[in-house]
C-alpha cells in the first residue's frame, strides 16, 4: 500500500481546508455582526468559548494526543 | 419559488440537470462562453461553441420548460492568444444579433497579463460598440484581489456605462470597490473554490439586494448548480420571506438581464387571493 507523501497531504487537502477555514470565519463575523445589531452578547456562549479554544488547539505542536482527539474531548463539553 | 440561474455552463452538464433544476423551479439560465478545459487553437472552433450556445443548447433547455440565454467572448485563459482572440472578435457581430444571445462575456482576467488586459478592453469597446451587455470573470484564489483591482483600472479608462456591467465572482475582499463604482457583482457558490451560501447571505447581509446577482456553479469541474437552492435555503432560514428571495434570486437577475430586451422574462411578485375568491 502506498501512502500520501507530505506535500501530497497539502496539496491534496489546501483547499477544502481553505474552505472550511474560511466558513469558520465567517461564523466568527456573523457572530460579531449580530452581536454589534443586536447590542449585546448571547446569553450563553459556552459553545462558541469551546469553537474558539479548539482554534487554539489546531495552531499548538508537539503534543502525543492528535489533534482530533483533543478537539473530540472538548466539543464533548458542550 | 420562480429561480433563473445567471450564470450556467450547460455543455458541460447533463439534462438530469435540467429536469432537476425544472423540479426546484428554475425557468431560465444564462450561458456564458467557458474555458473548455484545454486551450482552443482555432477560431472555428470557437465559433462551433458559439453555434451550440445560440441554437443547440436552447433546444436541450426547451424540453425541460427552461429557456436558456448565452453571452459569447473569448475566455481570459484563452486571451493570452491575441492573434486568435482578434480572429474570434471578428464573428461576434453575427453571434450577438442572434435571438438568445445577451452580450459579451465572459471576458475578464485570469493571470491579469498585459494581453488578458488588452483582450478584455477589446471585448469592452466591442460591446459599446454594438450597445450590448457585459460579463466580467474575475480571477480565482490567490490573484483574486490584484485581478479584480486590475478589471476596474482597465473599466475606468473606458467609456462603460456601469449599470450594463457585471463583475462576477466576487467575495468578502473584492465586493466592495465593485459596488462602489456602480457595477453589478454576482458572487458564484462553488462546493470548495469560491464563494459559498452562508457567506453569499452574510455579504447581501451586509450590502444589501441592489444590483447583487448569485449563481451557483455548473461547469465540467468540481462544481454544483444546486448551491443556488441550498443559498435560497439559507436566506429563508434566516427569516427572509418568499418574496424577498424572489427579488434577490428571480427578479434581480431580471433586471440586469433585462436591459437587454431579448431577456423578455418580467419580475414578478406574489399576490394573495382575497378570501371571498378562494
Amino acid at each position: 500500500m502506498k501512502m500520501l507523501n507530505p506535500q501530497q497531504v497539502i496539496e491534496t487537502y489546501f483547499l477544502e481546508n481553505r474552505h472550511m477555514l474560511l466558513e469558520l470565519a465567517a461564523f466568527l463575523d456573523r457572530y460579531e455582526v449580530a452581536v454589534a445589531r443586536q447590542g449585546e452578547h448571547a446569553a450563553d456562549e459556552k459553545k462558541l468559548a469551546v469553537i474558539c479554544q479548539a482554534i487554539e488547539v489546531l495552531s499548538r505542536t508537539g503534543s502525543d494526543t492528535p489533534r482530533v482527539e483533543q478537539l473530540l474531548e472538548l466539543f464533548a463539553a458542550v | 419559488m420562480q429561480i433563473i440561474q445567471p450564470h450556467y455552463h450547460a455543455i458541460a452538464r447533463t439534462a438530469q440537470d435540467y429536469e432537476r433544476m425544472a423540479m426546484s423551479g428554475v425557468v431560465a439560465v444564462a450561458e456564458p462562453a467557458f474555458w473548455a478545459g484545454f486551450d482552443r487553437r482555432y477560431p472555428e472552433t470557437f465559433i462551433d461553441y458559439f453555434r451550440q450556445i445560440s441554437e443547440f443548447e436552447p433546444t436541450r433547455a426547451a424540453q425541460y420548460g427552461i429557456r436558456h440565454f448565452c453571452w459569447v467572448a473569448v475566455n481570459p485563459k484563452e486571451a493570452e492568444d491575441p492573434v486568435l482572440t482578434r480572429e474570434v472578435l471578428k464573428h461576434f457581430p453575427e453571434f450577438l444579433s442572434k435571438a438568445t444571445c445577451l452580450g459579451v462575456g465572459e471576458t475578464g482576467l485570469h493571470k491579469s497579463t498585459a494581453n488578458e488586459c488588452d483582450a478584455l478592453a477589446a471585448h469592452v469597446e466591442l460591446a459599446i460598440r454594438h450597445d450590448q451587455l457585459v460579463l466580467i470573470h474575475t480571477p480565482h484564489l490567490a490573484d483574486k484581489a490584484h485581478g479584480t483591482r486590475r478589471v476596474l483600472e482597465v473599466l475606468a479608462g473606458l467609456n462603460v456605462s456601469p449599470e450594463r456591467i457585471w463583475i462576477d465572482h466576487v467575495e468578502e475582499q473584492t465586493i466592495r470597490p465593485c459596488l462602489d463604482a456602480g457595477y453589478w457583482v454576482g458572487m458564484t457558490l462553488y462546493p470548495i473554490t469560491k464563494c459559498s451560501p452562508k457567506r453569499a447571505v452574510d455579504m447581501i447581509e451586509k450590502y444589501g439586494t441592489e444590483r447583487i446577482l448569485v449563481n451557483s456553479s455548473a461547469d465540467w469541474g468540481p462544481s454544483d448548480p444546486f448551491t443556488l437552492q441550498e443559498c435560497i435555503l439559507e436566506y429563508r432560514r434566516r427569516g427572509y420571506s418568499v418574496q424577498d428571495a424572489i427579488e434577490l434570486f428571480h427578479n434581480n437577475p431580471c433586471r440586469f438581464l433585462g436591459q437587454n430586451p431579448k431577456f423578455d422574462i418580467s419580475p414578478i411578485r406574489i399576490e394573495s387571493i382575497e378570501k371571498e375568491l378562494v
